[in-house]
């Protein structure tokens, strides 16, 4: 049992009531108000809760429990280890940045959009804080849903059929994770409760960890939440749901899609793939790899001939979860602390990369490469905000990008030394496809239809600021973020052995 | 020795200052800011150059942990031997007289681009002090990139221009190529040794650990990252059109510094190569084949940078042919008097330039030694030290080189010494087209010839006299000297040239400098009288650089963009969207053809219901 | 007799009433053929329970297998119910399509 009043409990109930009073309002000047105070809130919380550690019960850090469905033995068990903690910092950085910059822009309705937009994070939290599979699943659920209300009322011209594809795809795969959910549950041993009811299953993290499965079951089971995983992520060949969503979804939305809920699909595969499969993991963890290789060096070809920069952005950002996974699923040590720092790290850049697209569309209207140009004659602070945030996503060093992709690398190449050197190709075509992509849209003659563009405004400045200070900080001293995951590390291959 | 880190930060604080008030600081604050920093470095470099050649010092000195695992540490430090303190002074030095000129040189930039173009240059300091400076291979690797970004930002420095932004692309992306090869080395020694630090993976019992296979394919790889920023072959043609931007940004970075970063890193790891005889014969051909394919290609070169780069390309040949023969102190010795030279030669076409009024183009020129007083004898000095006339620095560095080629291969040094006269002939063919006969250009460019202001010539000035004593540091035995930059580097530079007898050098320096004395009266009787040069297939060749940018967007460029396109089109579009909407086309038509039993007619219905009703019989009967 | 007999009548009555259901229009007709079928069934139900009452089992008890006959007056009751309620709405069809002619009816349509 927990106490009464602990950080995960915070996290995911502050966000929830702040969104609910969000639809209420009706100016839109308050909702804005009230969102970015309450995830100004969460980010104190969170950052509060890195300074409440105790290493030692690391996984079971400050939890809490309540029963929520007795019979079935499932509760609303939430708590956080390094990772968790590492994530839900993660999120609650990234939602007031997110939520700074779309500020700037007017929508219809806008307390429902900000409202939706806090529901997104309070189910993220919950994702991330969970240690229950069904309220695992539940948060799933909940983070998914008000992103396809977001994305089919505010979005671009086909965002129909892009949010429809989306929903029905990561949906198709949340099933099949339930089943292998409901499989688990039904091979659990029993568990008692404190007023002396016994059940006959649980669905609580340690007794899914010590489930009894045999390694056929394991096998089956493996492919049923790694396809769910897949699709979130996305790994080839999964993945063709993301560049329409992505590009259809109003740009805050995809912020929040590309920074934060692909990480849901990763943090999935460390909390509850790898720990109850192992060995279904060490049986098929190189046919993942090559899958992540395959879409890695996939997504890069296809990124350097888009025109579309918003699909171009989401094509790049396929590669780099990637190769986020497919080290990760070297199970090599290296490798997963490069890929669990790269989690934040990550998340920060590409959130950089779409404040600043945010702004280009916002201003001009223009998503094709071909009709943009010269850009930086008008906006100077921005192309160079822009051209650090970008050359943070290529992982230049002194660059945050670098530590993670140092690690990864190191652990992949330890795996095997010809996959680091085909994922090595994917370093060298980011840095064409985003050259290429800073040159055509900022150097060069000016050519979007209209002559009208400001520079940053204050709110924007803050926001890439920030970014920037991030991405220099944690590229000269990474040190901390790999202090705070050593731990899951550590637990994520004892489980293995 | 405390003060140390302040060398790379004092360089780094002048890239703050200038970056964020560009927009306020009038351009002689901006100049001054951007060249006192650089200044200050370089006292203190020659401090700690001086502690450590009265004491012969080497010391790592230890700052953070950059990236601390439990099994293997990465942390962030310095090391101070004679290798690095050496290029310290080099690239504060040179850096410091560059600074300098370009304080003249960028003057009809607005305040902006000003200070902006300092804070770049201050930048790229500090990454190359950081990457001569680093105690293990992630620190030099974080100064590469970092001089690798300076490069693309200062060649594209005029981004209105796209081809331009072009070149400056193309820089940042080979060097990438390049720098995949270094990581891969990188990762392999984490792998095999658990260390980057420099003392821990020289050790000669850490290199017992590593198979012959491990040292011939690290070095290689290594290798392969020296051919990207230091432009060998295959990964040469950015230099040459990195020439777009500022002159001054050539010489301090494509002449002087950046380029040698290739050197820097072989020298330092000379012990690891010494081991791998494999990777110091493709290190010997190449070297000598860019040496020799450069050459060629400035003989019909008519921009007066392009020679440069060329002629940079070709003298990095040289250095990697020595680093090829493990003639590592040469090597490090010709870094030297290049940059003074080289350097020198591009300062003063920048001159040449500037008061050409932008022209670049040689055809143009000419006479202008009357009109230029100054910058043409410099140059004159600069091309009799490039051409290893005895007496100037170029001469003891080159020459070395060729006594250790030829200690290894007398067929090689044949070459070599070949590309050498080639040396002398296109130099001396670019002075005489420039400064001597009679001048081609338009008549407002005649009006307008002039001087360059002090700011310029004084560095001018100064790097001449470099160019004639710099060599002195390493006169051979041979000729009564005692090679006091061997010496100097011998703690941490090993060369492993087998030595010649006096005698055999006599001859090679004579035949060389004969030769050498030869090729020029030819150039200088070919080019006197100027009329247009003859045309014929092999020359135009050379003039489009053997088609190789051609070549490359043929092979590569094309191909792969071909490649994703059909990914695009083919695979992403039609095979796999085709496969997940196809699902959904074959739901609805699933649907539309169940639809049909919602007929609402009652007769079908009732026919359902007795067939339902018959399928139940049976199966209860039979099942 | 030989059940056998009535077996093949009740079948054959069956089968002309299910056939007559499903292929007829006319609303009234259906309802006749519904009558037929619930009356072959009623045949058959007496028949078997003639046929097991004539058994050697039955001499001691009079009543014995007399549940199917029964069942024939359930069946009888049940169907004279339908029918007042059928009935009823066919007058109702016809007073809205003028019509009894099922055909028409496909108002369930999508």
């Amino acid at each position: 049992m927990g106490n009464y009043f602990s950080f995960p409990d915070l996290l995911i109930w502050l966000p929830l009531v702040a969104g609910i009073i969000c639809f209420l309002c009706r100016k839109e000047q308050s909702a804005k108000t009230i969102s970015i105070l309450a995830s100004l809130l969460v980010l104190g919380v969170s950052i509060a809760s890195l300074f409440y550690t105790n290493d030692k019960k690391y996984l079971h850090f400050n939890n809490v429990n309540y029963i929520w469905l007795k019979y079935i033995g499932a509760n609303y068990f939430i708590g956080i280890d390094g990772t968790g903690r590492l994530l839900t910092l993660l999120t609650a950085i990234g939602f007031p940045l997110v939520l700074m910059s779309a500020s700037r822009t007017k929508y219809v309705s806008a307390p429902s959009f900000y409202g939706l937009l806090l529901l997104t994070q309070a189910g993220l939290m919950g994702v991330f804080c969970s240690l229950d599979a069904l309220s695992f699943y539940f948060f799933w659920e909940l983070a998914l849903i008000p992103v396809y209300f977001l994305a089919s009322r505010w979005g671009g011209e086909k965002r129909i059929q892009a949010t429809f594809k989306f929903f029905v795809y990561t949906f198709t795969g949340s099933l099949l994770m339930l089943i292998g959910i409901i499989y688990v549950y039904l091979q659990t041993g029993s568990r008692t409760f404190e007023d002396g009811t016994v059940v006959a299953h649980s669905f609580s993290l340690s007794s899914f960890y010590n489930a009894a499965l045999s390694s056929k079951e394991q096998f089956g089971l493996f492919w049923l939440f790694f396809i769910a995983f897949a699709v979130k992520m996305p790994v080839f060949p999964f993945h063709t749901w993301q560049p329409d969503a992505y590009d259809q979804s109003p740009t805050p939305v995809t912020m929040v899609l590309s920074g934060i809920m692909v990480k849901m699909g990763l943090f999935g595969a460390i909390r509850w793939l790898i720990p109850m499969f192992p060995a279904a993991t060490l049986r098929f963890n190189e046919v993942v790899i090559i899958l992540c290789m395959i879409g890695i060096v996939y997504a890069s070809c296809l990124a350097m001939v888009q025109d579309n920069l918003k699909k171009l952005v989401a094509y790049s950002s396929i590669a780099h979860i990637g190769l986020m996974c497919a080290a990760l699923f070297t199970l090599n040590p290296v490798g997963i602390q490069g890929t669990m720092i790269q989690l934040f790290h990550h998340g920060i850049n590409i959130i950089g990369m779409w404040v600043v697209l945010n702004m280009i569309e916002r201003q001009t209207g223009i998503k094709q490469i071909s009709q943009l140009g010269g850009l930086a004659q008008k906006a100077p602070k921005l192309t160079i905000l822009f051209v650090i945030v970008a050359l943070a996503n290529i992982a230049l060093p002194l660059t945050n990008a670098f530590t993670g992709e140092l690690l990864m690398f190191t652990g992949l190449f330890q795996y095997n030394h010809w996959y680091a050197a085909i994922a090595g190709i994917g370093i060298i075509l980011s840095a064409v496809y985003t050259l290429n992509m800073i040159q055509k849209v900022f150097y060069g003659e000016w050519k979007p239809v209209s002559n009208f563009f400001p520079d940053l405004s204050i709110t924007e400045k803050l926001v890439l600021v920030i970014i920037v200070a991030l991405v220099f900080v944690f590229g000269v001293y990474p040190q901390p973020l790999i202090d705070l995951t050593k731990e899951s590390v550590n637990q994520l291959l004892m489980r293995l052995k | 020795m405390n003060m140390v880190w302040l060398i790379p930060i004092l360089p780094l604080i002048g890239f703050l200052i200038n970056g964020l008030g560009r927009n306020s600081l009038p351009k002689a604050v901006s100049g001054f800011i951007g060249s006192i920093t650089v200044l200050a470095s370089f006292v203190l470099s020659l401090l700690v150059f001086m502690q450590v050649k009265a004491g012969n010092f080497h010391q790592t000195l230890h700052y953070f942990d950059f990236i601390r695992l439990e099994s293997f540490t990465i942390p962030f430090n310095f090391t101070i031997d004679a290798l690095s303190s050496l290029f310290l002074l080099i690239i504060t030095g040179v850096g410091f007289l560059i600074h300098v000129y370009s304080t003249a040189y960028m003057h009809e930039e607005d305040g902006k681009d000003y200070a902006k173009y300092f804070a770049y240059l201050n930048l790229f300091v500090f990454s190359m002090l950081l990457l001569v400076m680093g105690g293990n291979f992630v620190v030099m690797f974080i100064g590469w990139e970092g001089v690798g970004l300076c490069s693309y930002l200062l060649i594209g420095y005029w981004y209105k221009n796209e081809a331009y932004t072009d070149a400056a692309k193309k820089a940042f992306i080979m060097n990438r190529i390049g720098d995949l090869g270094f990581l891969l080395a990188v990762f392999w020694l984490i792998s095999k040794l658990g260390t980057v630090q420099y003392d821990e993976v020289f050790n000669a019992a850490n290199l017992a650990k590593l198979t012959a296979t491990d040292i011939t394919g690290i070095t290689l790889l290594l290798f392969v990252g020296a051919t990207g920023k230091s432009a060998q072959i295959p990964l040469y043609t950015w230099l040459p059109d990195a020439m777009a931007g500022p002159t001054p940004v050539s010489a301090l970075i494509h002449a002087a510094t950046m380029v040698t970063a290739g050197i820097y890193m072989i020298a330092r790891s000379n012990a690891l190569f010494s081991l791998a005889p494999i990777t110091q014969s493709v290190i010997t051909v190449i070297g000598l084949a860019t040496a020799l394919l450069a050459a060629t290609i400035a003989l019909r070169q008519y921009d007066i940078k392009k020679v440069l780069a060329y002629s940079t390309v070709s003298q990095l040949g040289f250095m990697f042919l020595a680093l090829g023969t493990g003639n590592y102190v040469a090597a490090v010795f010709h870094v030297l008097t290049h940059a003074f030279f080289k350097a020198l030669m591009f300062l003063g076409s920048g001159s040449v330039i500037h008061a050409m009024g932008g022209e670049q183009d040689i055809r143009n020129m000419g006479g202008l030694h009357k009109h230029m007083k100054i910058t043409s004898i410099t140059f004159l000095i600069g091309c009799l030290a490039i051409s290893g006339i005895p007496g100037l620095s170029g001469f003891f560095s080159k020459d070395e080189i060729l006594a250790g080629t030829f200690a290894h291969s007398p067929l090689l040094y044949g070459i070599a010494l070949f590309t050498a006269l080639l040396t002398a002939f296109y130099m001396f063919r670019l002075y005489i087209l420039t400064f001597s006969g009679t001048f081609r250009g338009t008549h407002e460019q005649e009006h307008h010839l002039h001087e360059s202001p002090n700011a310029m010539t004084i560095p001018l000035i100064i790097l001449a006299i470099l160019s004639v004593i710099g060599g002195y540091i390493g006169v051979p035995e041979a000729l009564g000297g005692h090679h006091e930059l061997a010496a100097f580097l011998s703690p941490v530079v090993k060369s492993t040239t087998h030595h010649l007898s006096h005698n055999t050098e006599y001859i090679l320096m004579a035949v060389s400098t004969l030769l050498v004395i030869v090729s020029i009266f030819i150039a200088v009787f070919r080019f006197r009288r100027y009329s247009t040069e003859q045309n014929n297939v092999f020359t135009k060749w050379l003039e489009n650089k053997w088609y190789i940018d051609e070549l490359y967007d043929a092979i590569i460029v094309k191909p792969i963009r071909g490649f994703s396109n059909f990914l695009n089109q083919f695979v992403e579009k039609r095979i796999i969207d085709d496969a997940v909407n196809g699902v959904g086309r074959a739901v609805n038509y699933g649907s539309r053809q169940l639809r049909w039993l919602q007929s609402g007619q009652v007769g079908a219905y009732v026919l359902l219901m007795v067939i339902g009703m018959l399928l139940l019989f049976i199966i209860q009967l039979f099942l | 007799m030989d059940i056998k007999a009535y077996i093949i009548l009740s079948l054959t009555l069956f089968t002309i009433g299910v056939i007559g259901v499903l292929v007829r229009r006319n609303a009234i007709i259906i309802f006749m053929c519904v009558e037929l079928m619930l009356n072959a069934v009623n045949l058959l139900l007496v028949a078997f329970s003639k046929m097991h009452a004539m058994s050697p089992a039955a001499k001691a008890l009079p009543t014995f297998a007399s549940d199917a006959q029964i069942f024939v007056f359930f069946i009888m009751v049940v169907a004279a119910a339908e029918v007042s309620v059928g009935l009823a709405i066919i007058v109702m069809m016809y007073r809205n399509i003028h019509s009894v002619d099922i055909n028409f009816l496909n108002r369930l349509k999508n």
